[in-house]
């Protein structure tokens, strides 16, 4: 499945059932654009609208296509969701074969509203809609078959790709049913009573193996980077430094006599150089020089204004905006959290801060456009590995004045798997630049990006600083929380400012995972102070939540400490939900956390959570348990194990989710201990890989995973346990050294300055 | 003209000594899946076979390969049956996947010298292939796996 073939023609039943080519079933997602169709509970049986896009059709030979609506960058999805329908379906799964669906509004996520590869809600999402799809495929091949056998409904059932009788001991293959079987004008609805009960699922919650998975062992997998068109040109982008900034003035004159180079382009952030092959546009690359514009203001010096930031987050009078409480209570949420705190017996404060960080993945970004025709005439074709697939073909039709209602007949995206998306692979600049690109030159060009220029053109997690602090009544309940985070902010620039103003200035990319709704606490507030200093910013595995429950766990601790009580034990006291409670006691025992360890050795523990608060989306848990010592002669931690128990709700694919949650307690550690974006003279500083350290092979801890499960639905996985993983690093840290860390990454000076604080 | 030897086919490239092998691979000779990850060095995405050794291709000039045969990860195998690849895909090691040409390509030089490694031997020799993913046990599993003959 490595190439992706993409077809945007409409299949209608009569070209089906006309060219005897095999069955189409087509299917809603109930998308209509309106928010409360998108936060109905995902019920199924919608009636099919007037527009239907197809999942699933079977071809005379028995051949199942399923089409993924969602995008894979190693998180397993483009296997996962049409497993689900297979599995509804009674599909032989080794006779399905998985093509990327084409972009169409039938495809968008039922809550995300677009083709969109985000905040790990891809199964989640499209579980019900997919449940619903296969079911309904089932239905139309078992009615079609009653037909053909001349027998009721009632007396026939399914085994893997075949419709049986068992009364006459007759069956019909898939295939057979397709080739000669009437789809019906209107499609049967599947109520959710009539979905396959969980416990008689034959492929969920075992194993099958991913289906991209062999052909990443072979080379055979072709990324952006990788493909190619007759014709084509190549091409690479210098980026400035800065977001809005251009350049003043180049010597790509001087570049267009070098051989294999073509053209050099102005772009708006940066200088495109287009030549006959990769190599001769990375040499030019290497040749060119550019004098940028100066930003507006001073320019950015990370270390500094990381201290303007706590400076900021510590002072009360700077403005800050509510993000949660959300909606209504917010307006009220300052006057009782402050009335709770003035009245407390006692205040206990925490200050942290985490720094910038960037996606650093392997493939550095890229994309091949080409652009033909001109005026009315003019038509995009794209292959690229795009996290948001709708918003790619919007961009591009937005550049080239191309209607939005023509999109389907004049942009297609060819969606390719990534080399790791993280978040970055949701901001298509790339496809902005290599349309630019293919529009100046009139050919194809494959844009890719220098490992230099992908790491200057870092669309980075905020640096951030957090001062939260709780009020506690004389028994020591915890009567408010303030949490005041100064951050760089991400939605204007991720989206855009409008969206920003939609949601009245409230930041959802800054404030994940700033809530304690699992934690029994009264009158808890959290603010943002805006920090926009011209730095590139973007989501990151994980977003807020990796900055956010860093503080509030670090208050859990210190609550703990002032309580005089152990932290697992506080936890366990303080949270108030079954399911969290779970959690850390399946993770306290697989950690051992009772066993008391040598002098030197600690152990720290967090708790974090991963969803939305949309309903019915829900959440997935984690805690974690890390295992420290510190080497006082370098002044570095060691981290020799990772503990963690995770309630996912119903597992799909075990391996993989042991994968995504060990892949995210890695992205965890790698900022507690390592990795950091510095920018200094209004530039990122680390310019390749040696300068921006993160885990390899020889840091890995022991990692021990433990999956829960509760209910019946799939819970968001990709990101699950990253946030955890700096409190408990820290917390392990206080329990081996009896010193408090407070700024991630712990960096060897850091460390020292705790030992010694 | 340049001819050099890539898995074991004599090819004619009709570009510079001075260019990085990596790119006379993927853009010259279509052979894809020896990765950019870096083109400093630092990553090993792109790691293939010189004589049976790895070496970054990123940092090798054409030029400078001369008689020595080059294998890619296409060359590895002929139909994706190698003991590292199928202990890959046992493994289940890829995620994103872009790193993992020049995971086995390390991995199998290390075997071809040594092939009952310590997990120790394994760690060092492969500490230099980046993973973003983190997909780093599966890979020690897998290369113990192959070691061991296609036993777990």
């Amino acid at each position: 499945m490595s190439t992706s073939k993409i077809s945007n023609a409409k299949i209608s039943r009569r070209a089906a059932l006309s060219g005897g080519a095999g069955l189409t079933f087509a299917f809603t997602l109930g998308v209509d654009g309106d928010d409360a169709a998108a936060q109905r509970p995902f019920v199924a049986g919608q009636p099919a609208p007037k527009t239907l896009n197809a999942y699933v059709k079977i071809a005379p030979n028995g051949i199942v296509t399923i089409f993924a609506p969602a995008a894979e960058m190693g998180q397993g999805i483009k296997t996962a969701i049409p497993l689900v329908i297979a599995e509804e379906m009674d599909a032989e799964w080794s006779r399905v074969q998985i093509e990327y669906a084409p972009v169409a509004p039938a495809y968008a996520h039922p809550v995300l509203r677009s083709q969109q590869v985000v905040g790990s809600l891809s199964l989640r999402g499209y579980w019900m809609p997919a449940r619903t799809a296969g079911a309904q495929a089932r239905r139309v091949l078992m009615e079609a078959a009653a037909k053909r056998l001349n027998v009721p409904m009632a007396e026939l059932s399914t085994e893997p790709g075949f419709v049986v009788h068992k009364a006459s001991g007759r069956r019909l293959g898939y295939g057979e049913i397709a080739r000669t079987a009437e789809v019906p004008a209107t499609l049967p609805e599947i109520k959710p009573e009539e979905l396959k009960p969980t416990s008689q699922f034959r492929l969920l919650g075992k194993d099958v193996g991913r289906r991209d998975v062999p052909a990443k062992t072979t080379g055979r997998e072709i990324y952006s980077i990788d493909v190619a068109v007759p014709g084509m040109l190549y091409a690479t982008v210098a980026y400035s430094p800065g977001r809005g900034i251009g350049f003043v003035s180049h010597n790509g004159a001087d570049l267009n006599k070098m051989k294999g180079i073509v053209d050099v382009v102005k772009l708006a952030e940066g200088v495109g150089i287009v030549g006959s092959s990769t190599a001769a546009v990375l040499a030019a690359r290497k040749a060119l020089k550019v004098e940028w514009a100066k930003p507006q203001g001073a320019p950015v010096d990370s270390e500094q204004n990381r201290l303007a930031y706590l400076a900021d987050a510590v002072n009360l009078e700077k403005k800050a905006v509510i993000g949660r409480p959300g909606g209504d209570a917010a307006a009220t949420a300052l006057e009782k959290t402050s009335a709770a705190m003035a009245a407390a017996a006692k205040t206990v404060s925490v200050d942290v801060t985490t720094d910038y960080v960037y996606h650093a993945q392997m493939e550095p970004v890229g994309c091949l456009a080409s652009v033909t025709g001109s005026g009315p005439d003019t038509r995009v074709e794209l292959w690229t590995g795009t996290q948001w697939a709708t918003n790619a073909v919007e961009t591009a039709a937005r550049i080239l004045g191309i209607p939005a209602d023509q999109i389907p007949q004049k942009v297609k995206l060819n969606q390719l798997g990534m080399g790791g998306g993280y978040g970055r692979r949701i901001f298509n600049d790339y496809v902005s630049d290599a349309v630019a690109l293919s529009m100046a030159v009139a050919k194809p060009v494959k844009m890719v990006l220098s490992r230099e220029d992908d790491f200057a053109n870092g669309r980075l997690r905020p640096m951030t600083a957090h001062r939260v602090t709780a009020g506690l009544d004389g028994a020591g309940k915890v009567v408010g929380v303030r949490h005041r985070i100064a951050a760089d902010t991400v939605v204007p620039y991720l989206y855009n400012q409008a969206r920003m103003d939609a949601q009245k200035g409230v930041d959802h990319i800054v404030f994940a995972g700033a809530d304690m709704p699992y934690y029994d606490v009264s009158n808890h507030m959290a603010e943002h102070i805006y920090e926009d200093h011209g730095v590139r910013t973007a989501a990151w595995r994980g977003i807020g939540a990796g900055a956010n429950t860093f503080a509030v766990e670090a208050l859990i601790d210190e609550l703990a400490a002032a309580a005089g009580q152990d932290p697992y034990a506080y936890r366990m006291a303080l949270i108030k939900n079954e399911r969290a409670k779970k959690v850390l006691e399946a993770v306290a025992r697989l950690a051992d956390w009772s066993k008391k360890r040598p002098e030197g050795v600690g152990l720290g523990i967090a708790f974090g959570r991963l969803g939305l608060p949309i309903p019915p989306v829900g959440e997935s848990m984690a805690a974690t348990v890390a295992e420290v010592t510190v080497d006082r002669a370098t002044n570095r931690i060691k981290v020799s194990n990772l503990w963690c128990a995770a309630d996912v709700g119903l597992p799909v694919q075990p391996k993989n989710i042991q994968a995504q949650i060990q892949g995210s307690l890695i992205w965890g550690l790698s900022t507690a201990l390592k990795e950091r974006t510095t920018i200094k003279g209004g530039a990122i500083a680390e310019a390749n890989y040696p300068d921006y350290d993160i885990i390899r092979q020889s840091d890995m801890p022991g990692i021990k995973i433990e999956v829960l499960r509760s209910g019946d639905v799939p819970l968001p996985v990709g990101e699950l346990g990253l946030s955890t993983v700096i409190p408990a690093v820290a917390g392990g840290f206080f329990a081996a050294t009896g010193k408090r860390i407070r700024n991630a990454p712990f960096l060897s000076a850091r460390v020292r300055a705790a030992l010694t604080a | 003209m340049v001819a050099i030897t890539v898995n074991g086919r004599r090819r004619n490239v009709d570009a510079d000594p001075s260019t990085p092998l990596l790119w006379v691979l993927r853009d010259d000779l279509k052979l894809t899946g020896t990765k950019y990850g870096c083109g400093v060095a630092a990553c090993g995405a792109c790691t293939v076979h010189l004589d049976g050794q790895p070496v970054r291709s990123c940092s090798v000039k054409l030029g400078d390969v001369g008689r020595k045969a080059v294998t890619t990860i296409e060359g590895l195998s002929t139909d994706g049956q190698h003991p590292l690849q199928k202990a890959w895909v046992e493994a289940q090691a890829p995620q994103c996947g872009y790193c993992q040409s020049g995971q086995i390509m390390q991995a199998a030089g290390l075997l071809s010298k040594t092939p009952n490694p310590s997990r120790d031997q394994i760690v060092r020799h492969m500490d230099g292939n980046l993973c973003r993913c983190g997909s780093y046990p599966q890979i020690v599993e897998a290369i113990e796996r192959a070691a061991k003959g296609g036993r777990s």
